[in-house]
């Protein structure tokens, strides 16, 4: 278990560094200037100025390079630094926001709090209400509860979270003045009555994204239920005389969750990423929104931040299921 | 005093009870909320409009402008002249004397050393300063005392309301600042995101791009004011969703640049609970049509340069028809409601320098056909599209990628269709188009099209420098990298004399009629510019929130002190 693990490390480095190099090319490579948000009023000498203030005007592989050394040194060491009140980083260039001109990572510290609790809220309640769904509509296969389910999980599936959000918002908001449209990130929860006002700006965000998340993972526990229902062992464990909840609970779940668990392991990245267009929609100060504004501004160094610490996670959370799958399941351990 | 003044004395101090009484922070919050959110609070370092409003609640210039475009004393005693003696005779350089006991927000005495500091800082040339523009031709900042600022120019400014003029322009704090000079700038991050001001309100929490939190600046020179505790301004989102936010469900007070659809505008303003309001400034949504030749059969380097006339787009008969099968009413309809006005004119406003051009208001389809016909554009083997010469009348026609420019392109698309054009349309992703990249053939200085559109307004109130942009020797070619406003290459030897004498010229009247004789020099009278619709920007207050005095020549928020909670 440990070699394996090992050596799904090693393989992840040069995957990663690989992933670096093509997403600082691409972002670089994409037509379009920073300074093309500025009005038209500003004379092309202020524009130049600019450009050069900013370091956007140096060679692309000096960039990457400098990239480079300011990701994996500079802001680690600023971390540590942050944590131990060592001086490690010095007064090293960090990487800098075109747009605040801001430290990159001192955005998305600050952002990363909002994503995880309103979209990791989104994902655990998916997960909540996507397992039964699923052991319930195969254990009951085509009947009432299982087309209804089927229609459920359709409808999350087809319908995109743009469109859901903004029908949410003229339900809840407009019509029923149940929650706000807007979040509001200063929001701190001391006492009852702010926690439920927090409850009530997280809600809609929330039921979008939660909605999306239940209607694939349903899906999966189903079909992984049915495959396992018509086993033999199920046949020995009925024989056996176990109750019905004892077979469906014990024997049959254990087995299909198994690929369900990966499923859902490969799904966390998509908590940050997925959620940019419902962050951006709910005004939930998120990785996601921060995403898309950086792109719009042509903000390069938070684009390609923040696309690589995706491509990270990405990363991350597959040797995650590869080894949760290895220990779930002894056939799969390569020792 | 007989009865009757005492009567009247009293009916007065009545009438101004409702001010007496206003007192500072008593209001609660006010809250605001930007389509795009706020990136940094130092406007030296920013030209994004949404930086540059969140900032004006904040840090202040020596002067601005009201809701007319009129000038109006910030932290100065007044404005200065050459009658006063604040500008002098020979127009080279302009005294500021500031307000006596002006403090800023930490409680520190506000100094002319300040003000010099300010302009050096921007100055720095490798500051990248984003206001640039605004200290050019300036030759020396100095402070003469604590309470006295004289800039000197290099050469005689008819216009020395530049630098410190405008929300655009503030005036920073030497003691903030000082360690921020030059390449440090863009480091500083917390001076940047929450600077010292003067003015209303007072920076307590930022959040790059998300929000910023205020309260009122217990140092604010008017005691009384602002009525508001505090502030905040939350970013994000898009226009539909700031615009339902004040007018459905009223979580916010203002909205900025709120510019949706024109039936989504109608729909949330019969809800009752707020009023959309718009600032006319200058921006101008105009076909600019190409005097050089774009044709792809040119060798690079000769392709829409001087060396090559367009094949049909020199025949001013071509361009006049172009314009008057334009029906200007409906496009402003569809695009932009209330946020719109059709116009004839590249100098729309202030209406002092706005010509009484109207011409081209009334579209005239069949004028149009006349005028091409006898210019000797005709359809000779009937495809529809006429041709003279074995040259066809096929347009390429450029814009960005934007909803409301795809409706406009298809609409005036149809209309040339009508008049015997055949059109092809382009959309370019607007960060390439306005991106100046020379590298790409796709921008709008280059222009490999026939005619493209997009929109453009000038800083202030004054049009010169934007009438400039016309001249010969601004047309962008490959030997200035492509750089320049002049992108129909147009040369006209009496406009650029009639530049030099409007730039000699100081009396307000006559600059006046020369810079709408060369409005209509480029519009009326030779459709170089075919201007379509005057924009306005778009915002929204609830009914809620009073004081709301809507400004297209600073920033909207320029009153901010003045607003109040309707009860």
């Amino acid at each position: 278990m440990l070699t394996f693990t090992l050596r799904r490390l090693l393989l992840a480095l040069p995957t990663l560094l690989f992933i670096s190099l093509i997403i600082f090319l691409l972002v670089d490579l994409a037509p379009g200037s920073p300074m093309s948000e500025i009005p038209l009023t500003v004379p092309p000498e202020v524009r130049q100025k600019m450009i050069e203030a900013l370091g956007a005007d140096q060679p692309v592989f000096v960039r990457y390079i400098l990239w480079l050394r300011q990701f994996f040194w500079v802001e680690p060491a600023t971390l540590i630094d942050g944590w131990f009140g060592l001086n490690l980083a010095g007064n090293e260039q960090r990487i800098l926001s075109w747009q605040s001109r801001s430290p990159v990572f001192t955005v998305i510290g600050q952002r990363i709090p909002q994503t995880l609790t309103v979209i990791g809220t989104a994902y655990l309640l998916g997960i909540a209400i996507a397992i039964p769904i699923g052991i319930y509509s195969a254990y009951r296969q085509y009947s009432f509860f299982d087309q209804l389910g089927t229609l459920v999980a359709m409808i999350g599936f087809s319908v995109p979270t743009f469109f859901s959000g903004t029908l949410f918002i003229i339900i809840f908001a407009v019509w029923l003045h149940w929650f706000p449209t807007k979040y509001d990130t200063t929001l701190l929860v001391t006492d009852w009555p702010s926690f439920v006002l927090q409850l009530k700006q997280m809600a809609m965000p929330v039921m979008v994204l939660a909605l999306a998340n239940a209607a694939a993972i349903s899906r999966y526990m189903r079909s992984s239920m049915l495959e396992n229902m018509g086993q033999d062992y199920v046949r020995t464990a009925r024989a056996k005389g176990m109750t019905e909840r004892v077979v469906v609970l014990k024997h049959v779940l254990r087995n299909s969750l198994i690929p369900v668990v990966t499923v859902i392991a490969l799904g966390i990245p998509s908590i940050f990423g997925g959620a940019i267009i419902t962050e951006n929609l709910f005004g939930v100060n998120g990785i996601g929104a921060a995403l898309i504004g950086a792109i719009h501004a042509n903000d390069l160094p938070m684009v390609q931040t923040l696309a690589f610490i995706f491509a990270v996670l990405i990363v991350v959370f597959n040797l995650i299921a590869d080894v949760l799958y290895g220990l779930l399941d002894p056939r799969i351990r390569y020792e | 005093m007989n009865l009757k003044s005492a009567l009247l004395g009293a009916v007065c101090a009545f009438a101004m009870a409702p001010a007496a009484f206003a007192e500072r922070g008593t209001d609660g919050e006010v809250k605001l909320t930007f389509p795009q959110a706020v990136s940094i609070m130092n406007p030296y370092l920013s030209s994004g409009t949404k930086d540059i409003f969140a900032a004006s609640m904040v840090v202040e210039p020596l002067a601005g402008y009201d809701d007319t475009g009129a000038l109006i004393a910030k932290l100065v005693s007044e404005i200065p002249s050459v009658e006063n003696g604040g500008i002098s005779e020979d127009l080279t350089s302009i005294t500021w004397k500031l307000l006596p006991g002006l403090l800023w927000g930490d409680g520190s005495p506000v100094t002319a050393a300040d003000v010099v500091f300010t302009g050096q800082y921007c100055m720095d040339p490798a500051g990248g300063c984003a206001q640039l523009s605004k200290f050019e031709g300036i030759k020396s900042i100095e402070a003469v005392d604590d309470a006295t600022v004289k800039i000197t120019f290099n050469a005689p400014k008819p216009n020395p309301f530049t630098a410190f003029v405008g929300s655009t322009s503030p005036v920073l704090q030497k003691a903030q600042f000082a360690a921020c000079m030059g390449a440090a700038a863009p480091t500083c991050t917390d001076p940047n995101s929450m600077p010292l001001g003067t003015g209303p309100f007072k920076v307590t929490g930022f959040t790059v791009n998300d929000t910023v939190s205020m309260e009122a600046n217990a140092n604010y020179r008017d005691a009384t004011k602002p009525a508001f505790a505090s502030a905040v301004i939350k970013g994000g989102g898009d226009a539909e969703g700031s615009a339902r936010a004040v007018m459905s469900t009223g979580e916010f007070d203002y909205a900025w640049n709120t510019q949706i659809a024109p039936d989504s505008q109608a729909a949330m303003a019969a809800e009752g609970k707020g009023v959309f309001v718009v600032a006319f400034g200058t921006l101008v949504e105009r076909l600019e049509m190409n005097m050089t030749d774009p044709s792809a059969d040119l060798p690079e380097g000769e392709r829409a340069t001087v060396k090559h006339p367009h094949p049909f787009l020199t025949d001013i008969n071509v361009r006049k028809a172009l314009s008057m099968a334009i029906d200007r009413q409906t496009l402003t309809e569809v695009g932009y409601g209330a946020g719109g006005a059709p116009t004839c004119n590249i100098v729309p406003a202030p209406a002092l320098y706005a010509s009484d051009n109207t011409g081209c208001l009334t579209q005239d389809i069949e004028g149009a056909k006349a005028l091409l016909e006898a210019a000797g554009w005709v359809d000779t083997n009937g495809d529809g599209i006429r041709e003279k010469d074995g040259k066809n009348l096929s347009i390429l026609y450029q814009s960005t990628v934007n909803p409301i420019r795809q409706d406009f392109q298809a609409l005036i698309k149809d209309w040339w269709a009508e008049i015997g054009v055949e059109t092809e349309l382009k959309a370019i992703d607007p960060s390439v188009f306005f991106g100046g990249d020379a590298g790409s053939p796709d921008t709008f200085q280059k222009f490999y099209a026939d005619v493209e559109m997009y929109a453009n307004n000038f800083d202030g109130t004054d049009p010169e420098a934007y009438l400039t942009q016309y001249k010969c020797d601004k047309a962008p070619s490959p030997e200035n990298q492509w750089q320049g406003e002049n992108m129909n290459r147009f040369c006209d030897p009496a406009y650029d004399a009639m530049i030099a004498e409007l730039s000699g010229t100081r009396d307000e009247a006559k600059r006046a009629e020369l810079a709408k004789k060369l409005n209509d020099m480029v519009t009326k009278d030779s459709s170089i510019v075919v201007p379509l619709v005057h924009r306005g920007t778009l915002s929204a207050h609830s009914n809620a929130l009073g004081g709301v005095k809507i400004n297209a020549w600073d920033s909207e928020l320029w009153n901010v002190a003045d607003w109040f909670r309707v009860k």
